[in-house]
């Protein structure tokens, strides 16, 4: 074999090439996303125009909206008719929760640490807008501080970390004694503030936190009754989950705060608050209930068999088995509804019963003639802050997806 | 054994919790002088509705009134479904555009609606219609619409002489081109080519519609509403009431189809639609006979809850201002001294609306599905 033979061809010349088309750079990223056909470039500068002209009238306004009927009533925005000597309390529950949250979004990580900076996040921005409102500096510097003890805790733990177990417990006790600090108790050194003086922000997270807490044992009680063998009980579970998730809301909180009175006895007061927690609860719970029940039905039947096989009874097989396969399946679906429950937490006030949460508060703001016409700008803020809350949820529920790997395995 | 005492003792507790309820009522009721009964449904009502689809006066009866507060609850759940649809789909597309700015404008405007309370969404646009320019200097929108305060003016189509007849026509075209169909549906099954059959069928309603139409002499005419002074006279005025309401439940509901349509079509998986081009399948045919079918299946159960909490959230009308099933039982409540009976009308006449919604959706639904050997 020669080595010559293949040099002995003759050289074709080299092709040139077409150089190369871009792919990074913003000349590459334009064309591929915004002008990539003669279709997409004359919509993306339709929409772009239509986008510019609605940006700037939304500008405008923002700008020229008076912005003073949210800052002056900043206070009942947030806590309603809250007695201002008591108003420590609700710092102090602040406080608490700051600190938690902090801790917990350094020690495990995930969805939380995305609650933790929108709640940071909302403290700090809250704190500016009341250097600005007749709450006065005091309370912003109070607001902002809490903003820096989550900081300062999340710093804390991120070096120790602190085991679950005692995290959990920590918020299992945090709850009842936030309602402790911000209701009091007669014969404490902390007097009572009557709920019917709570309102705004205050009562919106009051009446969420309850029917979330309240209504997730209650549902997945419901949803074993439903998928349980024993035919009366299925039957009543059924009839109960159907009939509720048939009507409106504001049927289910119409009842509770008119006509509920009516089937107790004449000295048995519950209280509005109470009457609308409920509400939302047996509301909520029918949602749960259907949300666990699908939990339920994606556990193979083998789990079930071999629990029985080892021996455990009904309760035990449910409590150590099926349970906790069943509701970390369903986690995400049911933060989606507590959003939901968030958000529907407004029609109490339609509903009568005198509840004046954030929206109410917003409409009896409205009523005050200083403020006349200035619907937009109080409904606007409403919304804001609606959606920073809800956003805060959403985003910690992808994470928490996408943690539990939903989908995925 | 066990088992059935259980039940028993669970059944016993319920009637037990029950018969206290019914005893504190018919105590309370006596005091209070309150009664139970449906008897007060022919009584005269004695208030007035705004809006309302038959003729109803404040003299009418309570049970005339509640129909005419049904009649609004299905009119604004019908219009807010079929319109929550349309843009629902064109939003779940445009969250799947390639082109930017186009998905991250739907992907706003889904997070907006998503993370904010309904009711507050109503409340704020109702403000902005009440505000709207007065009759006078009315926002005049293409195609003779007109917004002002007093609400959305637009042209209402009327039937001229001879719309029989064109009707007639048009229905049977329509009827012919279902059966070329139907024929095509068959061919196709059996393995054959469709043909034109389905071109032929919709080519032969276009024609009979427009040359029928020539022929009779237009069978529809406008009614275009006139500007006066005060108001307009002539064409189709909705209160700023119930504009507000649907608009209001149509974005809202629509954000939410459009998450529902998203989901659907990115779950066909992608060898599905090289496999339909690679048997050389075009376009779309591709989306006519193997996306979206499938897509479909996926599609039609989450969608029917969103029609379902459409019709349950109309009941918010009260905020705005609407007289719908709520808000005229509401002012029934109050004046009748009957609440109780009130509400398990009400309550029964929704679960109604809902349990035949999942019914006909149900139905739909099983149409769809894969039949599973």
């Amino acid at each position: 074999m020669s080595g010559g033979e293949l040099a002995d061809l003759p050289r074709l010349p080299p092709v040139p090439e077409p150089p190369p088309v871009r792919t990074i750079g913003l000349a590459a990223w334009l064309r591929a996303n915004l002008f990539s056909s003669w279709m997409s470039s004359l919509v993306t500068i339709l929409v772009g125009l239509v986008v510019a002209y609605v940006g700037l009238l939304v500008v405008q306004w923002v700008i020229n909206a008076r912005w003073e009927v949210v800052t002056e009533n900043l206070r009942l925005f947030l806590m309603g008719q809250y007695p201002i000597e008591h108003a420590w309390r609700i710092w102090l529950a602040l406080a608490g929760l700051s600190l938690l949250t902090g801790l917990t979004a350094a020690s495990a990580g995930g969805p939380t640490r995305a609650l933790a900076t929108w709640l940071a996040a909302g403290q700090a921005m809250l704190g500016l807008l009341m250097l600005d409102s007749p709450m006065g500096t005091v309370a912003a510097l109070a607001t902002m501080a809490n903003a820096g003890l989550l900081w300062l805790a999340f710093v804390v733990a991120l070096r120790r970390p602190v085991p679950s177990r005692a995290l959990g417990f920590a918020w299992l006790v945090y709850v009842p004694a936030a309602l402790f600090v911000l209701h009091g108790m007669g014969g404490t050194p902390l007097d009572v503030v009557p709920a019917r003086f709570w309102g705004g922000l205050l009562l919106t997270f009051m009446l969420a936190i309850a029917g979330i807490v309240l209504s997730f044992p209650f549902g997945v009680l419901l949803a074993l009754g439903r998928r349980s063998d024993m035919r009366l009980i299925s039957g009543m579970s059924t009839t109960f989950i159907e009939v509720v998730r048939g009507v409106p809301l504001i049927t289910i909180l119409f009842m509770a705060s008119i006509l509920l009175p009516l089937f107790l006895p004449g000295d048995l007061r519950i209280d509005a608050v109470l009457r609308a927690i409920g509400g939302i609860t047996i509301f909520s719970a029918a949602y749960v209930a259907e949300n666990v029940r699908g939990g339920l039905q994606a556990i193979p039947s083998g789990q079930i068999e071999a629990a029985n096989a080892i021996g455990l009874n009904a309760f035990q097989r449910n409590l150590y088995i099926v349970l906790p396969q069943a509701l970390r399946s369903v986690i995400p679906a049911n933060v989606g509804l507590f959003i939901s429950l968030l958000k529907d937490t407004t029609l109490v006030f339609i509903a009568g019963g005198g509840l004046l949460e954030l929206l109410g508060i917003g409409r009896s703001v409205l009523a005050q003639p200083a403020f006349f016409g200035t619907h937009l700008e109080v409904y606007v803020f409403i919304s804001a802050v609606f959606f920073v809350l809800c956003y805060a949820m959403s985003q910690a529920s992808y994470r928490l997806e996408a943690a539990m790997g939903v989908g995925t395995r | 054994m066990l088992r059935a005492v259980a039940q028993l003792a669970a059944l016993g507790l319920v009637l037990l919790f029950a018969a206290w309820l019914l005893l504190n009522l018919g105590d309370n009721m006596r005091q209070s002088r309150l009664s139970f009964g449906f008897g007060f449904l022919n009584s005269t009502a004695g208030f007035d509705i705004g809006e309302t689809l038959f003729a109803y006066s404040a003299t009418d009866t309570y049970l005339r009134a509640f129909l005419v507060g049904l009649a609004n609850t299905l009119l604004v759940s019908l219009l807010g479904i079929i319109l929550a649809t349309i843009l629902g789909v064109i939003t779940g597309v445009a969250r799947l555009s390639k082109n930017w700015l186009v998905n991250k404008i739907a992907a706003g405007y889904v997070e907006l609606m998503r993370n904010t309370p309904l009711l507050v969404q109503l409340v704020l646009i109702y403000a902005v219609m009440i505000q709207l320019p007065s009759v006078a200097n009315s926002i005049a929108l293409p195609g003779s619409i007109f917004l002002n305060q007093r609400g959305l003016s637009m042209p209402r189509p009327v039937t001229e002489p001879g719309f029989g007849i064109w009707l007639a026509v048009v229905l049977v075209a329509v009827g012919v081109a279902l059966a070329a169909h139907i024929v095509a549906g068959r061919r196709e099954d059996a393995g054959r080519s469709p043909g034109r059959l389905r071109l032929a069928g919709l080519l032969m309603v276009v024609l009979a519609a427009i040359g029928g139409g020539i022929v009779v002499g237009g069978p529809i005419g406008l009614d275009v509403p006139e500007q006066q002074r005060f108001n307009f006279v002539g064409g189709l005025t909705i209160s700023p009431e119930l504009t507000a309401l649907l608009f209001g439940l149509v974005i809202y509901t629509a954000a939410f189809i459009g998450e529902v349509v998203r989901g659907g079509i990115q779950a066909v998986r992608r060898g599905q639609i090289e496999a339909a081009s690679s048997i050389g399948l075009t376009d779309m045919q591709t989306l006519r006979m193997i996306v979206f079918p499938q897509a479909l299946r996926i599609i039609v159960p989450p969608l029917t809850s969103q029609y379902l909490n459409l019709a349950k959230n109309s009941s918010l009308a009260i905020a705005v201002g609407f007289a719908d099933l709520f808000s005229v039982s509401r002012t029934m409540a109050n004046q009748t001294g009957n609440p109780i009976s009130v509400i398990v009308l009400v309550m029964a006449t929704y679960l109604v609306i809902s349990l035949v919604t999942s019914l006909l959706m149900n139905i739909y639904n099983r149409r769809v599905q894969v039949l599973e050997r």
